[in-house]
């Protein structure tokens, strides 16, 4: 195990050396050139005032809004749509066989393909872009939580029968935490669909959002604007990220794994 | 005998594959007896367990428990895996608590029988522990607090210390024989380990190797109770029972691995 400083240390390292490349690249002429000219690569220095510029106003905050909104909304029906469909299809195993090939054939599509749809259904709302986050992360938490509910150990599950537990308590006190813990070690990949679902759906018509942000500022070939909508779009990540980590170590303290990150 | 806890009569029990692992085994226990079935590996006593237990419907033959046929679970024995049956996602308290639950037993009133039966087993500040952070031992004893804790009439257990080491084994024999002998239940006990056997047993049932296998031995272990499973392997009575008994559990040891090499 690396030192926690000297893992920062490095990881810093690498942010400032590829800053570094890019800076020089664009702003110190090497025989006379630009090796990252202006026009298709911007500078680190206009990306960072560009961001300042953007949070010295309030309509960044909308943006940020609007698209933190989409993905809450789109993780939240696509987790519970999951894990009753998952339970579902667990349960009765008639269902899941019928079903199998549509659902296989379902997750097998390209979902930005139904983006246009979505749209023409829903229009440029909200609503089109929380759909396709839906159908990202419908998946994602279905296949987990019919792997949970299919995959808990016989032997826990004998046991709670010889100890009186009825159909209902077992799903309750058996089935729930298993799928459960299933469905949260996929959290991260869920949210993070969620965001994508919103972001393009936002870059494929909207009139707000961060997804918006940037590809309003490519159509006029600002740069500056993508890059600055990019970094602002990683460090939403970030942090949606190191929330949904706080979540699943309280929430799965009796995990052998989430104990030894703590 | 009296009325007898379990009762096997001419029990075979096949798999759907037509595997036929037990042929028609007859077995009585009676109330408050200690009976051992001990056999090689893969001769099918864990599946005659699991037939009381009514985890496995027999192909042949029938099970009585108080005299009356199983259908289903045997609602009235407690069972003891092998495996790690804990609940993962519950502590230890609540492991032991979720049988008085499951009948009813207001949450408060579980958890505080909970902590008396740990605190028999030897886990007093245990119980806000999981399953992972416990040691297989540990792990064992909330497994039989458990079971204990519903008061079942008859005690099912499949190789409860085989996976643990020899010196814990001993410990918990101990202590099963400490709880058993508090209000002495009808008890079978699966093994493939004899001394462990006649150390905790009224009586020790030698199975034949699979498949088709059959009870070929009942052999009562006249050593006086109580006992101490530790030091009861030093008395010369241990070793004249172990002898007799091994002499023919050898042959079908001996014919269970020829079998499988």
């Amino acid at each position: 195990m690396i030192a926690r400083p000297t893992l920062l240390s490095l990881q810093i390292l690498v942010a400032v050396v590829l800053i570094g490349i890019w800076y020089i690249g664009s702003s110190v002429p090497i025989f006379g050139t630009y090796f990252l000219p202006k026009f298709f690569f911007s500078t680190p220095q206009d990306v960072f005032w560009r961001i300042v510029k953007m949070f010295s106003g309030t309509t960044i905050w909308k943006h940020i809004g609007i698209t933190l909104t989409e993905t809450m909304l789109a993780f939240v029906i696509g987790s519970v749509g999951g894990v009753v469909f998952g339970f579902w299809f667990a349960r009765k195993p008639l269902v899941a066989a019928v079903f199998d090939p549509y659902i296989k054939m379902a997750n097998a599509l390209p979902r930005v393909v139904l983006a246009p749809i979505f749209m023409l259904w829903l229009g440029l709302g909200i609503w089109s872009k929380v759909a396709l986050g839906v159908t990202l992360v419908f998946f994602i938490v279905f296949f987990n939580v019919y792997q949970g509910v299919k995959e808990v150990s016989p032997v826990v599950l004998a046991n709670a029968r010889m100890l009186g537990l009825n159909e209902r308590q077992l799903f309750r006190h058996v089935y729930w935490p298993s799928a459960l813990s299933w469905m949260f070690s996929s959290l991260h990949t869920s949210v993070g669909f969620a965001l994508v679902g919103a972001v393009v759906g936002e870059y494929l018509g909207a009139a707000a959002g961060l997804g918006y942000l940037i590809h309003e500022a490519e159509g006029v070939f600002d740069v500056t604007g993508v890059f600055a909508g990019m970094s602002i779009l990683a460090a939403f990540v970030l942090i949606v990220d190191a929330v949904v980590t706080q979540i699943e170590k309280a929430l799965l303290v009796w995990r052998p794994e989430a104990t030894q990150k703590n | 005998m009296a009325a007898g806890a379990v009762s096997l009569d001419r029990v075979t029990i096949a798999y759907p594959n037509g595997y036929e692992a037990v042929t028609a085994a007859d077995l009585a226990v009676g109330e408050g007896e200690f009976v051992s079935l001990v056999g090689p590996t893969g001769c099918g006593k864990s599946t005659l367990l699991n037939a009381a237990a009514g985890l496995i419907a027999p192909a042949a033959g029938e099970v009585r428990i108080f005299g009356a046929p199983l259908q289903g679970l045997n609602r009235q024995a407690g069972y003891l895996f092998q495996q790690d049956a804990l609940m993962p996602w519950k502590n230890a308290a609540d492991n032991v608590a979720i049988g008085l639950e499951a009948a009813g037993v207001p949450r408060k009133d579980a958890l505080d029988r909970a902590h008396v039966w740990l605190t028999r087993v030897g886990l007093k500040n245990f119980g806000d522990r999981y399953p992972h952070q416990l040691s297989g031992g540990q792990k064992k004893r909330v497994a039989m607090a458990q079971m204990l804790i519903r008061d079942p009439k008859i005690l099912l257990m499949d190789e409860p210390f085989g996976p643990l080491d020899a010196q814990t084994r001993q410990i918990m024999g101990n202590l099963l024989l400490d709880l058993w002998a508090a209000d002495r239940k009808a008890l079978i006990f699966v093994t493939h380990d004899l001394e462990e056997a006649i150390a905790l047993s009224d009586r020790v049932i030698i199975m034949s190797s699979g498949p088709k296998a059959r009870i070929i031995g009942d052999h009562r272990i006249d050593l006086p109770r109580p006992r101490n499973a530790l030091d009861i392997r030093l008395d010369p009575r241990f070793h004249e029972i172990q002898q007799s008994i091994w002499a023919q559990l050898r042959a079908e040891v001996i014919k269970a691995y020829g079998d499988a090499a």
